[in-house]
């Protein structure tokens, strides 16, 4: 965990004090309902379809127990119970009056907490891997760098009124587990010859209704010239991204206008200008950072040799043991998810209660940390091998065990129609009817890792262009209809899917995507994932299934 | 007239707007780029005080050769969410050096005051509607910054 320096809190508070004041003018009609709702965006208030929604930026996922109290407690105090996980790892509540807003900052403030930058045409909290510090893949944890990237970008007074959003994803690992591809700056570490740490650097990714696969900018940049090689990239955005069309207005369509070559020559121009600024940091600036974060005091342990044990004696304990729990470098520990993908649940929401007993749980197996996930869970990563089985039980009674991590019901969702302005189409529903139908355990892990993206309309925040299923709500004469694309990944192998077909009436897609599924079934290899099937055979014997007539 | 202010007070406005329809004339004068480049011969012979108001597409690197005999560059909002102009101050402050007046024109609102001050502007005309005295407290509502921009916050 990362512990606020002065400088930090004292921030967070004016902030809070400011927005109280431009709250207060609002309502007294002293400001003008355009210019308060880009205040209020910046502060991660949105006005959605039924009240305003507020965005909690959880930096780069880490979250701790006293954290994770205070949501539950703004959920029951302010809200209806619950919260919602986003793909870029933050809270959102649904239904907080907007009067009582700048109160709920206060209290967020209280502990370390704001929601800064969640929303608006500015720098948006930075995403991380959700196995920062715990990945055995790891080369350096990123966190540091997030929060040094997170202290940039705060009230940057020059980059806060950008073209559109910009989305920053740093990786630490060669596993890309960030989606890096698809945001505005993917970061991604790497070594170079000679083992010193650096990043390789993509722009121009993202999805919404011009999708792209970020482009690769630089190879390698020394770790301590990031600040100053992010300033270049913005600055140059900032005075040349389109600002005549919303929807023309992000970094990648500057990018693909001018071509990857000649933005890279204005950045590197701009970056020659500020490399030896205040902006290198030198290692007393990363250390500091470094230093704020807690290392947690881990046993000298080996691994547990009961665990498997355990696994032979409760077959239940063991399904749940190889989809929900992950490798950890320090012996004796292990990674666990906790799903938010259960039965009858909106995939990543969780309620008061559960919040409040995941923070317990944190407390007692997992020195107080959780984390949130890209993919909509949860994580607590610093659990003891011969404790999983009994965390394994408290989960199972929380309705937090489902045993489905990476399994086809393992569903990115945006909140859809049900919630949000923007959406054409519901999405919560369609998520439920398609794992209802893989609910029998057994089929869904016979169709092994799939990942489905679900959005309710073309601004993808389901990120439907990078689901191996990827489905997209559209709305044909008020009714709902879901275009199908096949073959996207958010991973390594990052791929924008194609679309399969016309689109397909809300009460025949849960059977599409089973006709989907049921074809990689049949027509796989051993050992195939449904990606490397997709990939070896086309999309057309998916197609003819999905399209063909059965009556 | 918009009402202009710096971080302290209310600003008495000693130059003059000269649009490209009125002749030449003496003083403190804040003419167009395009005059600037124009009539530049005439104006650089003259005593004239002189200033440039840019618009948000009117890139710096215009006048950059002019710099040392411009007392102020205005640099305008046309709409107050378009930030170009904070790129603008800011390259003309720290990559250019310049030393001059820079002025916030157009849609320069009270809540974007201390961002526009961080980026290197000194002056400011307030759009229709704010209030002069109380967008002062703007300056002093955050009093801490972690960039290293043309000013610190105060």
């Amino acid at each position: 965990m990362y512990a606020y320096s002065q400088v930090d809190q004292q921030l967070v508070e004016q902030r809070v004090a400011q927005f109280r004041d431009q709250t207060r003018r609002y309502l007294a009609g002293q400001l003008d309902e355009e210019v308060f709702k880009q205040l209020r965006l910046r502060n991660g208030l949105y006005v959605q379809r039924h009240a305003p929604m507020l965005r909690v930026a959880i930096p780069y996922g880490v979250l701790n127990s006293t954290q994770l109290r205070m949501l539950a407690h703004i959920a029951t105090t302010y809200d209806r119970g619950f919260a919602h996980v986003t793909t870029r790892q933050n809270f959102q509540f649904n239904w907080p009056p907007l009067e009582t807003v700048p109160d709920i900052l206060a209290e967020l403030a209280g502990v370390q907490m704001h929601a800064i930058q969640t929303s608006g045409n500015c720098i948006r909290n930075v995403t991380s891997d959700p196995l920062a510090g715990v990945a055995p893949d790891e080369i350096e944890d990123p966190r540091i760098w997030c929060e040094l990237l997170r202290q940039w970008s705060t009230l940057h007074p020059e980059f806060s009124f950008l073209p559109r959003k910009f989305k920053i994803a740093v990786t630490g690992s060669a596993q890309d587990r960030v989606a890096s591809q698809v945001h505005d700056i993917g970061l991604q570490m790497v070594r170079d010859v000679n083992g010193a740490h650096g990043f390789r650097v993509l722009v121009g990714g993202g999805l919404g209704r011009t999708p792209v696969v970020g482009k690769l900018l630089r190879e390698y940049l020394p770790r301590e010239e990031l600040l100053s090689y992010v300033d270049a990239i913005l600055r140059v955005y900032n005075l040349h991204g389109r600002r005549d069309n919303i929807y023309k207005a992000r970094i990648k369509i500057l990018v693909n206008a001018i071509g990857i070559d000649a933005f890279r020559d204005q950045v590197e121009a701009e970056w020659d200008a500020i490399r030896d600024s205040e902006l290198r940091l030198d290692a007393a600036r990363i250390d500091a950072v470094r230093d704020a974060f807690t290392n947690f005091d881990y046993k000298a342990l080996d691994d547990d040799p009961d665990t498997p044990h355990r696994c032979a004696r409760n077959p239940l304990f063991a399904t749940w043991y190889r989809q929900n729990t992950r490798p950890h470098k320090v012996p004796g520990y292990r990674v666990v998810y906790l799903s938010l993908k259960s039965h009858g649940q909106a995939p990543g929401d969780i309620s008061a209660e559960q919040m409040d007993a995941v923070a317990e749980l944190a407390d007692r197996y997992s020195f107080g940390e959780i984390r949130t996930t890209y993919t909509q869970n949860l994580i607590l990563a610093q659990v003891e091998q011969s404790e999983l089985e009994a965390l394994w039980q408290e989960l199972t009674r929380l309705r937090l065990a489902n045993p489905n991590i990476g399994t086809v019901s393992d569903i990115i969702c945006c909140p859809g129609f049900d919630f949000c302005a923007l959406a054409n189409a519901t999405s919560i529903d369609v998520a439920g009817d398609i794992a209802q139908r893989f609910d029998a355990l057994d089929r869904a892990f016979d169709v092994g890792p799939v990942r489905i993206n679900i959005s309710g309309c073309m601004n993808a925040c389901g990120h439907h262009h990078v689901g191996n299923i990827g489905l997209l709500g559209v709305d044909k004469n008020g009714e709902d209809w879901y275009q199908i694309t096949l073959g996207g990944a958010d991973g390594n192998d990052c791929a924008l899917g194609k679309v399969l077909g016309p689109s397909v009436a809300k009460a025949e897609i849960g059977e599409a995507v089973e006709r989907i599924i049921e074809t990689y079934l049949e027509l796989r290899r051993s050992g195939e994932t449904f990606i490397d099937t997709l990939r070896r055979i086309g999309r057309d014997p998916f197609r003819e299934r999905v399209y063909a007539t059965t009556h | 007239m918009p009402q202009l202010i710096d971080s302290s007070g209310p600003l008495i406005d000693d130059w003059i707007r000269l649009d490209d329809a009125m002749p030449p004339r003496g003083g403190r004068v804040i003419v167009s780029l395009e005059r600037l480049k124009r009539e530049w011969r005439e104006i650089s012979a003259s005593d004239f005080a002189v200033g440039v108001e840019l618009a948000a597409d009117e890139p710096i690197e215009e006048i950059l050769p002019l710099l040392p005999r411009l007392e102020i560059v205005v640099l305008n909002f046309g709409k107050f969410a378009d930030g170009r102009a904070f790129s603008q101050a800011s390259l003309l402050r720290n990559r250019h050096g310049y030393g001059g007046i820079i002025r916030a024109s157009g849609e320069v609102l009270r809540d974007q005051l201390a961002f526009m001050q961080r980026s290197g502007f000194d002056q400011f005309e307030l759009a229709d509607g704010e209030d002069p005295a109380s967008a002062l407290d703007a300056f002093t509502e955050i009093s801490l910054s972690y960039q290293p921009t043309a000013r610190r916050a105060s």
